[in-house]
């Protein structure tokens, strides 16, 4: 027990000299927990709509005005030129076309019925189908204004009506960044953890000092303990500081789950994400090769853990990918808790299966590490 | 005055000429790649795993909603909850579970996580419909998630309304306004299309910055920075040669990602590839620029990598804008994306490879890139320091 007093008195004292470092550790997350959830934003606001009028009817001035006052579109070109608005999808100020022919308005009424071109850029799919269905629906109800004014609906409605009446739970005002804070602030907590750990521990290799730990009678697994613990519990103050501070303070995210649930899976957690860290240690000699490894597996732990696109919507294969992630897990826990109030039972199988992550990235390491050459 | 002008031009003339001594330059950037190529670890992750990424994240990321797990109370049992049910099966957005739990249970079913979204039928659904001509549903969405949660709500919306259309079959009014809509560039609404272009922006800038900027930090670090100092190298080249291998390598790497996502991701390739070569190439020259200012300012190597993984990858990720779309962010974000070079090349790669534009289309974009690297080199060589501390 000494021996490990002493290593993490050592540690600390090398965290703590190091002018640079320890507020970059502390600041670069906390910002980016600050900063990023505002970003993170699905709902489409400003669908910039360029409208082609060759009718100039009274008709397509009431459609147009309707769509400019809906508050979805911006309108970004109103003309009489297809080519003159297509420029502007090619240069991305467009996000939509809406083509109304000539004699619209008299094709209407007369033959009565019309069509109308919409043409959207569809690069970004979610994008094109949201912008589509909220012309489609005001079209729809412009549409039925102008029915109303030609002809007498009867007035009992005889045609059956489905009443659909949803509502949203846990997060009524559908508020993105209730969804992606808890996230943001799991995957940062894992980049310091697992991120920091591994580079320690190669800058001993690469500055030769891990000669001199090995050559003293100190345990490997006080080494390893002496490794992990700091980066532990600097972990831990970041998630609480993120939790409370920023998720509380910024965004009014109160956990709605039980705390000590949320820092028990913490806890095991890091100890399986610092683990995953020890291990790439194991496998670089420098600091650089230690970088480009974590660099490869933070971008699959960052992108295939479903904090920014859902994992069911992934093919089979990626799907099991993403079930050999950690992070996944984490971030599911850190939602159901912290939005839902999930109790023990919901995620008993979350702890078993970190529990798993933790013996096998932690095992593995240690039987990799060695303390001679 | 003139005098002094004449000998400040002389000077920088000198200067000059020192640092273009093709020979000196030849040897350095030979030096850099031993560096490089010493270190077969680095250079697989760095070069090899950036491909694999494109493959894995190209086929597996997408913004769809697809086999989301929904419960379904089916208190009524009859024909039309039936045929309501039949039709959200036999898309691929839902994915049905078991119908045998009582609304209680909903929230419960919601905490464990897996279902994302419950209907409701109440009993004597159809006859409700039949007889009074209105019956009521429930859809209640598990919000955690807004996007998912309103996605479903109006799939759900809209196969209640086609049923509703199909019991009257006949009903068909004048003056109808019937839309045609065509879907530009992408008309299956592939995610790849967008996902692509982004994946490999960001990749390409990360790649680059983290390369370069341990490169002179590590020579600090170890002492070695001393030996070329006093060397009689003029220390601009000391820096130029570092990123010149990397922007080599780079361009390498760029022709197997570009020939993987058109090959076996089946991206268009409607412009110019020569074009779009180029224009990475100053992608590549930018992030590389950017790794050299962290490598100069940076004492440490952990403190250049924090910066350059810890410090950029989820704002390059969110910035570059394929993940979510910048207009939508809060205007003091939308500024900030500015800054990011990612963002610029992705617009360049989208309009190159999709739309098939020119360069007349991305000149602005090419011309931001182009600053932002005289810009980023310029003060990289201001804050070299030439003396130790």
């Amino acid at each position: 027990m000494r021996t490990l007093r002493f290593l993490l008195i050592k540690e600390f004292k090398q965290i703590f000299r190091n002018k640079a470092l320890l507020p970059l550790i502390v600041a670069l997350p906390l910002v980016q927990l600050v900063i990023m959830p505002l970003a993170a934003d699905y709902e489409v606001k400003n669908i910039n709509i360029a409208i082609v009028d060759h009718d100039k009817s009274s008709y397509s001035n009431s459609l147009i005005s309707k769509i400019t006052a809906s508050g979805y579109f911006k309108l970004s070109y109103f003309g009489d030129s297809y080519q003159q608005a297509f420029k502007d999808i090619e240069q991305d100020k467009a996000d939509l076309i809406l083509e109304i022919p000539a004699n619209f308005e008299r094709d209407l009424v007369k033959e009565g019925n019309q069509k109308l071109l919409i043409a959207i850029n569809a690069i970004n799919g979610t994008k094109a189908n949201l912008g589509g269905a909220y012309l489609a629906n005001i079209i729809g109800n412009f549409n039925y204004a102008v029915i109303l004014e030609w002809i007498q609906l009867p007035r009992f409605n005889n045609s059956p009506v489905i009443d659909v009446a949803s509502s949203n739970w846990f997060n009524p005002t559908l508020d993105y960044a209730f969804f992606m804070v808890p996230g943001i602030l799991a995957f940062l907590v894992t980049m310091v953890g697992a991120y920091m750990c591994s580079l320690n521990i190669v800058k001993e290799k690469e500055v030769g000092t891990i000669e001199q730990i090995n050559v003293t009678p100190i345990k490997k697994i006080h080494f390893i303990l002496g490794k992990l613990i700091p980066f532990w519990i600097i972990a831990v103050l970041m998630f609480t500081i993120g939790l409370f501070g920023i998720g509380r303070i910024i965004y009014g995210i109160i956990p709605m789950g039980s705390i000590a649930l949320l820092y028990s899976y913490l806890s095991l957690y890091l100890v399986a994400i610092l683990g995953f860290g020890l291990l790439l240690s194991t496998y670089s000699q420098t600091q650089q090769q230690a970088m480009s490894i974590a660099f490869f597996f933070m971008m699959i732990f960052l992108l295939m853990s479903g904090l920014f696109t859902s994992i069911d919507s992934m093919p089979m294969w990626a799907q099991w990918i993403a079930k050999f992630n950690p992070v996944t897990y984490f971030i599911e826990v850190m939602r159901m808790i912290v939005l839902k109030g999930s109790r023990f039972t919901d995620i008993q199988n979350h702890f078993v299966i970190m529990l798993g992550f933790a013996v096998f990235f932690n095992g593995w390491a240690i039987l990799n590490y060695r303390k001679t050459n | 005055m003139h005098r002094q002008w004449m000998m400040y031009f002389t000077n920088w003339q000198e200067g000059l000429n020192e640092a273009i001594n093709m020979k000196q330059l030849f040897i350095f950037i030979k030096k850099e790649f031993y560096h490089v190529f010493r270190d077969p670890k680095t250079m697989l992750m760095l070069f090899g795993l950036p491909i694999a990424q494109i493959i894995l994240f190209g086929f597996a990321l997408t913004n769809e909603i697809k086999n989301a797990e929904i419960l379904i109370i089916d208190n009524a049992q009859d024909v039309s909850s039936r045929a309501i049910i039949k039709k959200m099966a036999s898309t691929q957005t839902f994915k049905i579970s078991a119908a045998s739990v009582n609304a209680q249970s909903i929230e419960a079913e919601f905490r464990k996580g897996r279902v994302k979204m419950a209907v409701v039928f109440p009993s004597n659904f159809h006859s409700d419909l039949l007889h009074t001509n209105t019956a009521s549903m429930q859809v209640i969405g598990d919000a955690t998630d807004p996007n998912t949660a309103t996605t479903l709500t109006s799939f759900v919306n809209t196969i209640v309304q086609s049923y509703q259309k199909e019991l009257l079959p006949n009903a068909k009014l004048p003056f109808t306004i019937m839309p045609e809509v065509r879907m530009l560039y992408n008309p299956q609404l592939i995610g790849a299309t967008n996902f692509v272009p982004g994946v490999m922006a960001l990749v390409l800038m990360l790649v680059c910055v983290l390369m370069t900027s341990v490169s002179i930090v590590r020579e600090k670090e170890k002492g070695t920075m001393e030996v070329l100092l006093v060397s009689p190298v003029n220390p601009f080249l000391v820096i130029i040669s570092k990123a010149i291998p990397y922007f080599f390598l780079s361009l390498v790497n760029l022709a197997v990602i570009l020939l993987m996502s058109i090959n076996m991701l089946n991206m268009p390739m409607n412009g110019s590839v020569l074009l779009l070569f180029l224009e990475s190439g100053l992608l590549i020259l930018t992030s590389l620029s950017l790794g050299l200012l962290i490598s100069n300012v940076t004492n440490s190597q952990e403190t250049a990598m924090l910066i350059s993984l810890m410090g950029m990858l989820i704002p390059t990720l969110l910035f570059t804008g394929f993940m979510f779309p910048i207009e939508n962010m809060p205007l003091p974000l939308q500024v900030i994306s500015n800054v990011v070079p990612s963002k610029w090349y992705y617009i360049i790669v989208k309009s190159i490879m999709v739309k098939g534009l020119g360069f007349a289309s991305i000149w602005k974009e090419t011309l931001i890139l182009s600053g932002m690297t005289v810009f980023l080199l310029v003060l990289s060589f201001k804050k070299f320091k030439i003396r130790l501390e």
